[in-house]
């Protein structure tokens, strides 16, 4: 779908790796580049006309991440990405509120910005991780979260949508779980705001983080959405100018309410507002179209794929559209430099997950991701390239 | 060297590859490998005694290249004096990085001769020199 928007595709690329990041349709590029070449311009304080266009637009991108997601009554922190709006909620709230003996709860397959910073928070403060176990396939179910929750787990953080195998986690049940249990449920959208409808309030999430760059929006901006009655319990990481209402020689100081307070520094405007074109084109195309579309995508690759031998997939049967797969006795990253000979476009390694390793007893898989603009043709082709792979060595060496 | 014949005896070395697997013995010494650009990672354990290599053994998960190339080096540089072993080190990292190296000292591990025209394997095919020259370098120091 869309193809004509996305004038990086008449390279004659097939671009599997949408995990990593998305293309870019031209209406994002032009949104940003009408801020630098017509109103160009700081927000915050500014009397004159760009100025003013630009707060609104900046400000006002607020309103649509919130109608995007359905946070009506949260609040949304510019971030650089997911990584950073994860290290906000760990370290500007979980810091505070958390105290040692005190669990949280995550997955194995979690990407390393939804681990490390835990990691590190255990070693500031003591608290304990603990790890829900995965199903045969590599999934989190709600069972699974539901046994490893104990009268100490004060939080459950997980991606609605795993990057490695792409199951999607069932938040809603989780959600209505922790809530039941008063247990706080931050969620890692990475993969799944920009693939799925997503509702934070339906879903009692606490926190929800995301990045542009992931949603066909640009790089160096994400969001975090805060429940509103948490957001004033939370401590910026960053000080400076744009986050402070006063201070003064004595060493007092007010800071401001609301996102701004987390957003100290002149912050990525043009990206905010590439985000918020890149919102509004995913919601005229429909969440729900996109994800009908990715699935019926994912369907075709794993039908095609199973017929050929030599090949293993690690989830055949997660809701979303992302596949993990391994030629076998073929290195992954040998596969992917053989398929880029064909200009397929995917990502061989452990996407960041490391201690999946431990579940999937495999180090390193081949992973494809798709999106709306990928067609049944494209796979077509990778198809036809892999069963040629028994020509692998003479493409790669 | 002829294309084919050179992909023969990359792929053998990486289908087969020589001392492959750990020992638990404290004469040896320990290198992992592993860098970002790539997603290979190796550990290479190297016994040297008397001023010889007597010993090198690895494991790890890697990619064509960089296994049939920690696989040829093993082969190259055993039983050799260490000071031959470092001649054999730089003449192979002037080789990848396009460099003057002198070709008959550098046997089979010739077969790397073209890799520069793919720069992102550069990497790969010096993962085994990097971590040997570490290690002979610290049995140099101690
Ligand atoms: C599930 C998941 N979480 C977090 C991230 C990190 O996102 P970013 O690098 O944009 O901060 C990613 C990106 O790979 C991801 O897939």
């Amino acid at each position: 779908m869309n193809r004509e928007d996305f004038p990086i595709l008449n390279n004659d690329i097939i671009y599997f790796d949408n995990g990593a990041t998305t293309l870019k349709p031209k209406s994002v590029i032009e949104a940003m580049n009408k801020y630098y070449f017509e109103h160009t311009s700081n927000i915050h304080r500014g009397d004159y006309k760009q100025a003013i266009v630009t707060n609104e637009l900046y400000d006002g991108t607020r309103e649509v991440v919130k109608e995007f997601v359905n946070a009506q009554g949260a609040e949304v922190i510019f971030t650089k990405g997911t990584t950073e709006s994860l290290n906000l909620v760990v370290f500007g709230y979980m810091k505070k509120h958390l105290k040692r003996g005190d669990e949280v709860l995550l997955s194995k397959a979690e990407h390393a910005s939804n681990i490390l910073p835990w990691i590190k928070l255990s070693e500031e403060i003591g608290i304990n991780i603990k790890y829900a176990p995965l199903n045969k396939d590599y999934e989190l179910t709600y069972e699974s979260i539901e046994k490893a929750i104990t009268p100490k787990t004060r939080v459950v953080s997980i991606a609605q949508v795993s990057n490695v195998v792409g199951d999607v986690r069932d938040i809603e049940k989780i959600g209505a779980l922790c809530k039941k249990k008063n247990i706080l449920l931050s969620v890692d959208g990475a993969q799944s705001v920009p693939h799925m409808p997503v509702d934070f309030t339906k879903d009692n999430m606490d926190f929800l983080a995301f990045s542009g760059h992931k949603m066909a929006g640009p790089t160096g901006v994400g969001c975090l959405v805060v429940k509103k009655a948490l957001i004033d319990k939370m401590e910026p990481l960053i000080y400076g100018g744009g986050m402070n209402q006063d201070f003064a020689s004595d060493g007092s100081y007010e800071l401001k309410k609301g996102p701004s307070r987390f957003e100290g520094g002149t912050p990525p405007i043009a990206e905010v507002i590439g985000l918020r074109e890149a919102i509004n084109y995913l919601s005229a195309m429909g969440m729900d179209t996109i994800h009908k579309h990715e699935l019926a995508l994912k369907k075709y690759l794993v039908d095609e794929l199973s017929k050929i031998e030599n090949i293993k997939l690690y989830n055949t049967k997660s809701k979303s559209g992302i596949l993990s797969f391994n030629i076998n006795d073929v290195f992954a990253q040998d596969t992917s430099i053989y398929l880029n000979h064909y200009n397929i476009c995917v990502r061989a390694g452990n996407h960041c997950a490391k201690v999946l390793k431990d579940e999937l007893n495999i180090k390193n898989t081949v992973r494809i991701s798709l999106y709306f603009y990928n067609t049944k043709e494209e796979i077509d082709k990778l198809i036809e390239v892999l069963r040629q792979s028994y020509n692998i060595f003479k493409v790669v060496i | 060297m002829d294309e084919e014949l050179k992909r023969e005896i990359i792929i053998d070395n990486y289908q087969h590859p020589v001392h492959k697997g750990l020992v638990d013995d404290e004469a040896y010494i320990k290198e992992n490998t592993n860098n970002e650009s790539c997603i290979d990672n190796i550990d290479i354990m190297v016994k040297v005694e008397n001023g010889v290599i007597e010993d090198i053994v690895f494991d790890g998960e890697a990619c064509a290249i960089s296994t049939s190339a920690t696989s040829i080096m093993i082969k190259s540089l055993l039983n050799k004096k260490v000071e031959e072993a470092k001649k054999i080190l730089l003449n192979y990292e002037n080789m990848i990085n396009e460099g003057d190296y002198d070709k008959k000292l550098l046997g089979e591990l010739n077969v790397y001769d073209t890799i520069y025209k793919q720069p992102n394997r550069k990497m790969c095919a010096l993962l085994p020199h990097n971590a040997i020259k570490k290690i002979l370098e610290e049995i140099e120091k101690a």
